[in-house]
C-alpha cells in the first residue's frame, strides 16, 4: 500500500527526504518504517541542521573520559573517580503542560546520567519565561517549578542551583533546560552499545502506553495557534518508578552481566535500539509482542514510537538474563527479554515472530540528511549595535535605581523557586542555591567537591551571537572559579528559533563559533549537549539562548566560599576593570525599555587570569566571599553581597573610583571579568600580591559593616531596603492571577 | 547499639541516615529491606525520609503495609526505640505508632529551608542532654509536614509531655501548636519532620544536627 503525501507530511518529512528513504531502501517503506525514519530523521534526533556546527567544539582534553555522542559526557575527577553530566531541553512540552513537561525533563536527564553507571548527586536547571506581565508567565513559572520539584524531590536527587530569567521573547515559548551530574568509578563507565551478536536485549522499567507518540517530531516544529492541542503528546512522569529504576540499575552495574544500556527518551524504543546498534556497528531484532504494555490493542507502530517514561533498554551477556531479571523484579519493575543483537546491520521488528519492519541501521543514523541551511546576518542588527547607551540619560537617584533593578524578576532573589526544591538530600550541598556564584556539592565519601553553574545572558547573544556565546562561557567558568573550582568540562543546551530562517541559522552559526572559541580560550572542553530548535510561536523567535553549564573540581570541599559578606571589618576589593559597558544591560531594558548596543568586550587572557586568581585565593583560604558582577553590574553585585544571607545581612562603606565613567554606567554597566571579594584585613597583602602577580587590577574599596550600603558620593541605602526589594521581585510576580 | 534503617521503595534518606549513624556516630548500622520480616538483631530502628511507595495515595499510607512494619510494630510493643524522620514520621502516624497526622503544608508547596527548633515535653530518651532554652537550626524538606491532631489528642499529648519539638520562630508549614515532633504513648517511639542527619557534619552548615541526632540516638 503506497503512503499518501498527506501521511508523509504528517510525519514531518519533506518530499526530498521521502525520496531519499525510498532510495536507501530500494522500495517504499511501510507505515511503521516511515514512522521510524521520521523520528530518527527529526531535527531532535538527527541534528540535521546543527551537526556541522557542533563539529567545531573542542571535545577532548586530559580529563575527558567520554565526549559528546553518548548518553552523557564523563570527566576524570581523580583517585579513580569520574563525573558524568549532561544538560537537556524540555521546552516544547513544558510550554504545553508545564508541570509534566518540566518533570519529565528532569526524569530524562537523570536517566541519561545514571545510564552511564553514575549515581546522580545534583541537578541544576536554567529557565526562561516571558514578560513578567504576560498572562501566562506566572502560571508557567509556578507549574515548571512544581514539576521540577515534584520529580527531583521524590527521586531524592538534590536540585542545588540554576537560573531563571524573563524576557518577552519567551512569551510563547518558555525554556526548561535541565542538568544533572553523577559520580562513578572511572573503570565502571557504561555505554549505549548493542554489541555481541546473540546477546539478549532487555526492556526494563515502566510499561509502554500510547503517551508521547511523536514527541520528537513535535519538538522539531514551530508552535502555532493549535499548540494547545498537542497536550496529549506530552508524557506523564512517575518519579517513584524512576527511583526504583535508578536503584535497580545501580545494583545491576555492580555485576558484570551488562554489555550496554540506553535510556528510552525521545523516540523511545526506536531511537534507543537504533542508536545502540549504530554505536556497535551491529544489528538488532526486537519483537514488539514481548514489550510490557499498559494499554490493549497497541500496534507495532505505537509501541515503537511511544515515549512512555521511565524505561531502559539493556543488552546483557548471553546466559545472564535470569540474573538481570531477578534484580529488576526485586524492585517490582517490569523486565522482559524482547530481542537479540544481530550482526547484519539491520533493525528488524517482529510482531509475534512475524516481521513488520526491516531497515538498514546506517541510513537511519549516519544516513540522515545533513543540511547546510542558508545563513544571513539580520539586516536590523547593525542599527541596534550602533546604538550608544550613553546617549540616554542616567537616573536622577542612583539608590532608587538600584532598588528598582534588584526587584526586577531576572535579578531578584529566586528563593521562592529553590525553596520548592529539595537541595539538602544526599548530604551534599555545601554551598546552597542562592548562596554562591556556583553551587558546591560534596562528592560522596571523599573530601572533594564539585562546583556547578549554569549561565547564559541571551540579550548579549541577541546583540552579537559570537560575543554573547563567549560571554556565557566566561561567566559560567567564572562562577565556578569564584567557588574555588577548576572547570573540567562543559555541557550545553542550544535553544534557538526556526533554523529554516537564514537569520536564525546565522545566529546559531555565530553562537556555536563563539562557544567553541571561548571553550578553547578558557581551556574547557564540551563533553555533552543538546540542540533545541524551532523555539518560536507564530513566527516570533526566542532570543538565541545557548545555555552552558560547567562542572568544576574542588580538591578540598571545605575550601570554598559563598557570595555574601561574612564578617564586620572585612575588606572589600573589586578585581578587574570597569569601563561602564551598558550595551544589552538590564539597566537599559529597565529604564529605557531598550535592548540595544554592543555586549561587553571579553579579553580571554584577562578572564583566564582573573579566574585563576579568584580560584587560587579561595583555595588558599584567603577569602571570606567572592561574587562576580553580571546582570545589573557592580552595584547589584555589591548589594547581593550585603543581602544574600537572609539571616545575617551586612552593610559596607565603600569608596569607588568611577574615574571618567558616568556614575550610572559605572554602577550598572555589565562589563565582563569582574569579581567582588571580601577578606580579613590580615590577608590584604597576600591578596594584593597575588593580584599583581596575575596582572589583574585589584582595588581595595572599603570595609564590611553596619546596616547600610554606602557608596560614597553615589548612593546610600539600608540593607533592609535592599533586601526587601530583592526578595519582593518573584513573589510579586507569582501573586498575579493565574499563578 | 545496632541501628537498623528501613528501606522502603522510594525511601531517599536511607543512605544519608546510615552514613551519619555509622560514619559520624560510629554505631554499627544496617539497612533493612521492607519486604523482610526480620530486623536482623537491630536494637534501634529508624524509618528514614523519602517518598515511600511514591506517597501517591497518602504519605505513609502504603508503607505501613510493608512486611517489615509488622516487625517494627512488634519491636515497638516490646519497648524498642523507633525513630521516624520526615516520611518516616508520616509512616509512624499511619501505622498508629504515633498520634496525629501530617497534612499538606499550609503554603501548599514543598518547602526546603532551615528552621529553628526548641525542645519541649517532659524528659525522655530522645532529647536527653539537649538544652531546653537553646534553639537548634535544622533543615526541613517536605510537602506534607503540617502536624494535626484533634483537641482531645492534643490535650493528652501536651498533658503527658509528649511534644518532642516545636518550631521556635516561625511555623513553616502551619503545624498545630507549632508541633515539629512527638512521642508515642510508650515514650519509645518518636517522630519529627526536620532532618537532623542533614547538618550533622561541619561542612554542611552549622552542625546543630549533630547535637540533635546524638540525643535522638541516646549517644
Amino acid at each position: 500500500m503506497a503512503l499518501s503525501p498527506e501521511v508523509i507530511r504528517q510525519h514531518g518529512l519533506t518530499e526530498e527526504e521521502y525520496a531519499r528513504i525510498e532510495k536507501h531502501l530500494g522500495r517504499s517503506p511501510n507505515l511503521l518504517e516511515l514512522g521510524i525514519f521520521s523520528v530518527m530523521w527529526s531535527e531532535h534526533c538527527s541534528y540535521k541542521s546543527s551537526r556541522r556546527y557542533l563539529k567545531g567544539f573542542p571535545t577532548t582534553g586530559p580529563r575527558v573520559l567520554v565526549g559528546p555522542g553518548e548518553n552523557a559526557g564523563v570527566v576524570d575527577i581523580g583517585d579513580g573517580m569520574a563525573a558524568a553530566f549532561k544538560m537537556e531541553s524540555h521546552n516544547h512540552p513544558s510550554y504545553i503542560e508545564p508541570y509534566q513537561g518540566a518533570a519529565t525533563g528532569v526524569g530524562g536527564i537523570l536517566r541519561d546520567v545514571f545510564t552511564m553507571g553514575a549515581r546522580p548527586i545534583a541537578s541544576l536547571n536554567s529557565l526562561r519565561f516571558g514578560d513578567p506581565s504576560h498572562p501566562k508567565t506566572a502560571w508557567l513559572l509556578a507549574g515548571v517549578v512544581r514539576g521540577i520539584g515534584g520529580y527531583g524531590n521524590c527521586i531524592g536527587v538534590p536540585t542545588v542551583g540554576g537560573e531563571v530569567a524573563f524576557d518577552r521573547s519567551y512569551d510563547g515559548n518558555c525554556l526548561v533546560n535541565a542538568f544533572t551530574v553523577g559520580v562513578l568509578r572511572r573503570d565502571r563507565i557504561f555505554k549505549g552499545t548493542a554489541s555481541g551478536a546473540g546477546n539478549p536485549i532487555l526492556y526494563v522499567g515502566s510499561k509502554t502506553g500510547r503517551d508521547g507518540i511523536h514527541g520528537a517530531t513535535m519538538a522539531s516544529a514551530e508552535f502555532g495557534e493549535d499548540s494547545e492541542h498537542k497536550r496529549p503528546t506530552v508524557q506523564v512522569g512517575d518519579p517513584f518508578t524512576e527511583k526504583l529504576l535508578l536503584e535497580a540499575c545501580l545494583e545491576l552495574f555492580q555485576t558484570d552481566a551488562l554489555v550496554g544500556i540506553q535510556d528510552m527518551g525521545a523516540a523511545g524504543l526506536t531511537s534507543s535500539s537504533v542508536e545502540m546498534a549504530a554505536r556497535a556497528g551491529s544489528g538488532v531484532e526486537i519483537d514488539v509482542a514481548r514489550v510490557p504494555r499498559r494499554e490493549e490493542g497497541m500496534t507495532p507502530y505505537e509501541v515503537m514510537l511511544s515515549e512512555s517514561q521511565e524505561r531502559m533498554l539493556l543488552v546483557a551477556r548471553q546466559g545472564r538474563e535470569a540474573e538481570v531479571l531477578r534484580i529488576f523484579h526485586k524492585w517490582d519493575l517490569d523486565a522482559a527479554v524482547i530481542g537479540r543483537v544481530t550482526g547484519d546491520g539491520r533493525v528488524r521488528i517482529l510482531d509475534g515472530g512475524q516481521e513488520v519492519a526491516n531497515l538498514p541501521v546506517g541510513p537511519l543514523t549516519d544516513g540522515a540528511p545533513q543540511y547546510e541551511r542558508p545563513t544571513r546576518a539580520p539586516d536590523w542588527l547593525p542599527a541596534l549595535q550602533a546604538f550608544d547607551p550613553l546617549s540616554l540619560p542616567g537616573p536622577r537617584d542612583l539608590g532608587e535605581a538600584l532598588l528598582a533593578l534588584l526587584a526586577r524578576p531576572t535579578i531578584a532573589s529566586k528563593e521562592w523557586v529553590f525553596t520548592q526544591y529539595d537541595h539538602t538530600v544526599r548530604l551534599g550541598a555545601v554551598v546552597r542555591p542562592g548562596k554562591g556564584d556556583a553551587a558546591v556539592v560534596r562528592v560522596e565519601r571523599t573530601e572533594k567537591g564539585l562546583a556547578l553553574s549554569v549561565d547564559c545572558n541571551a540579550r548579549f547573544v541577541y546583540l552579537d551571537p559570537y560575543q554573547g556565546a563567549r560571554l556565557a562561557v566566561a561567566e559560567c567558568t567564572r562562577n565556578v572559579s569564584c567557588a574555588g573550582g577548576e572547570p573540567l568540562g562543559l555541557t550545553d543546551c542550544l535553544n534557538f528559533g526556526n533554523p529554516e530562517r537564514p537569520e536564525i541559522m546565522w545566529q546559531f552559526a555565530e553562537a556555536t563559533r563563539g562557544l567553541a572559541a571561548a571553550c578553547r580560550e578558557l581551556g574547557v572542553p564540551v563533553v555533552s549537549g543538546n540542540v533545541s530548535l524551532y523555539n518560536e510561536t507564530d513566527g516570533s523567535p526566542i532570543l538565541p539562548t545557548p545555555t552552558v553549564a560547567v562542572v568544576g573540581l574542588l580538591p578540598d570541599v571545605s575550601r570554598t566560599v559563598g557570595l555574601a559578606f561574612r564578617r564586620e571589618g572585612d575588606l572589600v576589593a573589586v578585581l578587574g576593570e570597569t569601563r561602564g559597558e551598558l550595551g544589552g544591560s538590564e539597566w537599559l531594558l529597565a529604564f529605557h525599555q531598550k535592548l540595544a548596543g554592543r555586549p561587553p568586550a571579553l579579553d580571554a587572557a584577562r578572564e583566564r587570569s582573573l579566574q585563576e586568581l579568584a580560584r587560587g585565593l579561595v583555595r588558599a583560604g584567603a577569602l571570606a566571599s567572592a561574587h562576580d558582577a553580571s546582570e545589573g553590574g557592580l552595584a547589584v553585585a555589591l548589594a547581593e553581597c550585603c543581602i544574600a544571607d537572609r539571616d545575617r545581612m551586612l552593610g559596607a562603606t565603600l569608596q569607588l573610583d568611577a574615574g571618567r565613567v558616568p556614575p550610572h554606567a559605572f554602577l550598572f554597566g555589565e562589563d565582563a571579568s569582574r569579581v567582588v571579594i571580601s577578606f580579613a584585613p590580615e590577608f590584604q597583602a597576600e591578596v594584593e600580591r597575588a593580584a599583581r602577580a596575575a596582572g589583574v587590577p585589584c582595588a581595595v574599596v572599603g570595609v564590611v559593616g553596619g546596616d547600610r550600603l554606602t557608596l560614597q558620593g553615589l548612593l546610600d541605602v539600608t540593607v533592609a531596603q535592599l533586601g526587601r526589594a530583592w526578595r519582593s521581585g518573584i513573589p510579586a510576580l507569582v501573586r498575579q492571577p493565574g499563578a | 547499639m545496632k541501628v537498623g534503617v528501613v528501606v522502603f521503595p522510594g525511601s531517599n534518606c536511607d543512605e544519608d541516615t546510615l552514613h551519619v549513624v555509622r560514619d559520624v556516630f560510629g554505631h554499627p548500622a544496617q539497612l533493612l529491606w521492607h519486604k523482610d520480616r526480620d530486623l536482623k538483631g537491630s536494637d534501634y530502628v529508624i524509618l528514614p525520609g523519602g517518598f515511600a511507595h511514591g506517597d501517591y495515595l497518602r504519605c505513609g499510607a502504603i508503607a505501613r503495609f510493608s512486611p517489615v512494619m509488622e516487625e517494627v510494630v512488634a519491636f515497638a510493643g516490646r519497648g524498642g526505640p523507633v525513630l521516624g524522620i520526615c516520611n518516616g514520621f508520616q509512616i509512624l502516624t499511619e501505622a498508629g505508632l504515633l498520634p496525629g497526622a501530617l497534612l499538606h503544608n499550609a503554603g501548599q508547596s514543598f518547602l526546603c529551608r532551615d528552621v529553628l527548633l526548641r525542645v519541649d515535653g517532659s524528659p525522655n530518651r530522645f532529647t536527653g542532654g539537649l538544652s531546653r532554652t537553646a534553639t537548634f537550626r535544622l533543615p526541613i524538606a517536605h510537602m506534607d509536614g503540617r502536624y494535626f491532631i484533634d483537641d482531645e489528642g492534643r490535650r493528652r499529648l501536651e498533658g503527658e509531655g509528649r511534644v518532642l519539638f516545636r518550631y521556635a520562630d516561625d511555623n513553616p508549614n502551619g503545624s498545630l501548636a507549632a508541633i515539629a515532633g512527638v512521642l508515642g504513648e510508650g515514650r519509645n517511639v518518636a517522630g519529627l519532620m526536620p532532618h537532623p542527619e542533614r547538618n550533622a557534619e561541619p561542612v554542611l552548615g552549622n552542625g546543630d544536627g549533630r547535637a540533635v541526632f546524638a540525643a535522638l540516638l541516646g549517644s
